[in-house]
């Protein structure tokens, strides 16, 4: 979205389009059924290994049975919630499709947009010490963007953006890939570059924690940020800007209190 | 006051909508329909890794000294039956392989012929559908020769391992498209990490086809068909597995 020169608090605005709407929840059905297939599959064996291999008799670096009720994820967090590994299968192998064009669709539209340019590339300056820490505070501080800034994303939100499309999913898509025997001619480049398939599992399994961690932060500031308001505008592309915050007025002493003073 | 209401509502509503969505991916999941939908993934991923590659790449092979410590069993371990049994005890000397089918010269090859024939040696990673992987030394015929040896027909489509063990009555039986049979890799193997092949491991011949999955690698393998379909192979969907779970033909992703 270009920045609007004036915006007044209250008013209604665009604030994202189409594609990027429906990337966002083509991609969010994606990002749910992998990862919820995934866990399901993780309970086929969760453990996990440094190396070429990891077998029940290697020592795995994480033994998920030792955190895991039960030793497994629980059903109300996999697909399907009984253990069935075939079909959690069936599921992971036709949604990676999905997560894999969609997330390829949206960096080609997002260039020839240049939305990727203009909404989510780090300007000069955003990345100064100064200006950092004081975004972490308000964060910390829950103050959201009022007015124009309520457009833009945000520094923090950008580096997280720029993480997780270009870091987290690029390389969950590629572990994957490393981790297909049909595919292992073309893919041996990238599992010696892990150090095995062992590790690359391992860190098909970390990035999917880390999407998962970044799903949690991003609803929970959804929430803080104003739910109605902030979907809509990701169904919609509607978003009402947030007033100003009021600006604190200092108390009047209070008539009694002079009186005694004087 | 209200706002926070709102946002208390709309955490608990979301609550509520992921139970619902874990109900609704079970029902959706054991639908048929939806199931052929889910297919596709496989499908897709066959088209593209035969696509994408080389048909004679190879996977890749390892040093002696990359090889796991132990390469553990999957699976079954021992046959049932007197059959089987009686194999043990004369240490598989009576052990003979079939080929027939779609075949011009069917055969009945007893094991000592067969671990006469020329012999190819691969360490290779078995990967396990459930994930885990180890590395181990496979020595023995390549089935492109015996595919030769006992001539394909031209209508043959597919190659159907059938085994020596059952499970729970149902026999075991894998099947692969002739690129896969063909490999270079794709061999009967009599030994693992230089010692006869262990009965747990599939003793007397056991499959290797490298560029797939572990349930793919056939155990105690006892004939070789050529068949223009799988329809009416047992189940019909390729496989032991592929008939009883629902796992995946192509074992390649």
């Amino acid at each position: 979205m270009s920045e609007a020169v004036e915006v007044q608090g209250g008013e209604l605005v665009k604030r994202h389009r189409l594609f990027t709407r429906v990337w966002h929840w083509t991609n969010a059905v994606a990002i749910f059924v992998m990862l919820m297939s995934g866990l399901m599959i993780s309970n086929a064996h969760p453990r996990l290994y440094w190396g070429q291999y990891g077998a029940n008799f290697d020592t795995p670096w994480l033994d998920l049975t030792h955190w895991l009720p039960q030793g497994r994820f629980p059903g109300w967090i996999t697909i399907p919630s009984t253990y069935n590994l075939a079909l959690s299968r069936h599921w992971h192998l036709a949604f990676a499709w999905v997560l894999a064009f969609g997330f390829l669709a949206f960096v080609i539209v997002g260039l020839l947009n240049r939305h990727i340019q203009r909404d989510l590339a780090l300007k000069r300056g955003e990345l100064a010490p100064k200006h950092l820490i004081e975004e972490i505070v308000h964060h910390a501080q829950l103050k959201f963007p009022t007015g124009a800034a309520a457009l833009n994303y945000n520094t923090l939100q950008k580096i997280t953006y720029i993480l997780v499309l270009f870091g987290l999913i690029p390389l969950l898509i590629l572990t994957g890939l490393c981790l297909n025997p049909g595919l292992s001619p073309l893919t041996g480049w990238a599992i010696d570059l892990f150090g095995g398939r062992a590790t690359a599992r391992s860190v098909h399994f970390l990035c999917a924690m880390g999407i998962g961690g970044f799903i949690v932060v991003h609803l929970t500031l959804v929430v803080l940020a104003g739910p109605y308001n902030e979907i809509r505008s990701m169904i919609t592309g509607k978003f009402r800007v947030p007033h100003d915050r009021k600006p604190r007025v200092a108390p009047e002493p209070a008539p009694e209190l002079a009186g005694e003073a004087a | 006051m209200s706002g926070i209401l709102t946002r208390r509502a709309l955490v608990g509503s979301m609550v509520a909508g992921s139970g619902m969505i874990l109900s609704g991916c079970d029902a959706l999941g054991n639908n048929p329909q939806f199931r052929e939908v889910l297919k596709l993934g496989e499908d897709a991923n066959y088209i593209v890794h035969r696509s994408l590659q080389d048909r004679m790449a190879l996977a890749k092979e390892f040093a002696p000294n990359q090889r796991s410590p132990i390469f553990r069993s999957n699976g079954t371990r021992m046959p049932v039956g007197d059959a089987y049994a009686r194999h043990i005890a004369t240490e598989f000397r009576d052990w003979t392989l079939v080929i027939d089918g779609l075949v011009a010269r069917p055969q009945v090859l007893p094991i000592n012929q067969l671990r006469a024939m020329p012999a190819r040696s691969q360490i290779t990673r078995h990967d396990c559908v459930e994930g885990w992987s180890a590395i181990a030394k496979w020595t023995g015929v390549p089935v492109k020769l015996l595919l030769d040896g006992a001539g394909l027909k031209p209508e043959a489509r597919y190659i159907v391992f059938h085994c020596a063990d059952a499970n729970d009555g149902t026999p075991y039986y894998e099947s692969f498209d002739l690129l896969d049979a063909y490999h270079p890799q794709t061999i009967l193997a009599w030994n693992l990490n230089d010692q006869a092949l262990p009965v747990m491991n599939g003793a007397p011949l056991r499959l290797r086809v490298e560029r797939q999955l572990g349930y793919k690698q056939a155990k105690y393998v006892q004939r070789i068909e050529a068949v223009a379909s799988l329809k009416s192979v047992y189940g019909g969907k390729g496989g032991f597995w592929e008939d009883g779970a629902g796992y995946e033909w192509y074992a390649g992703a």
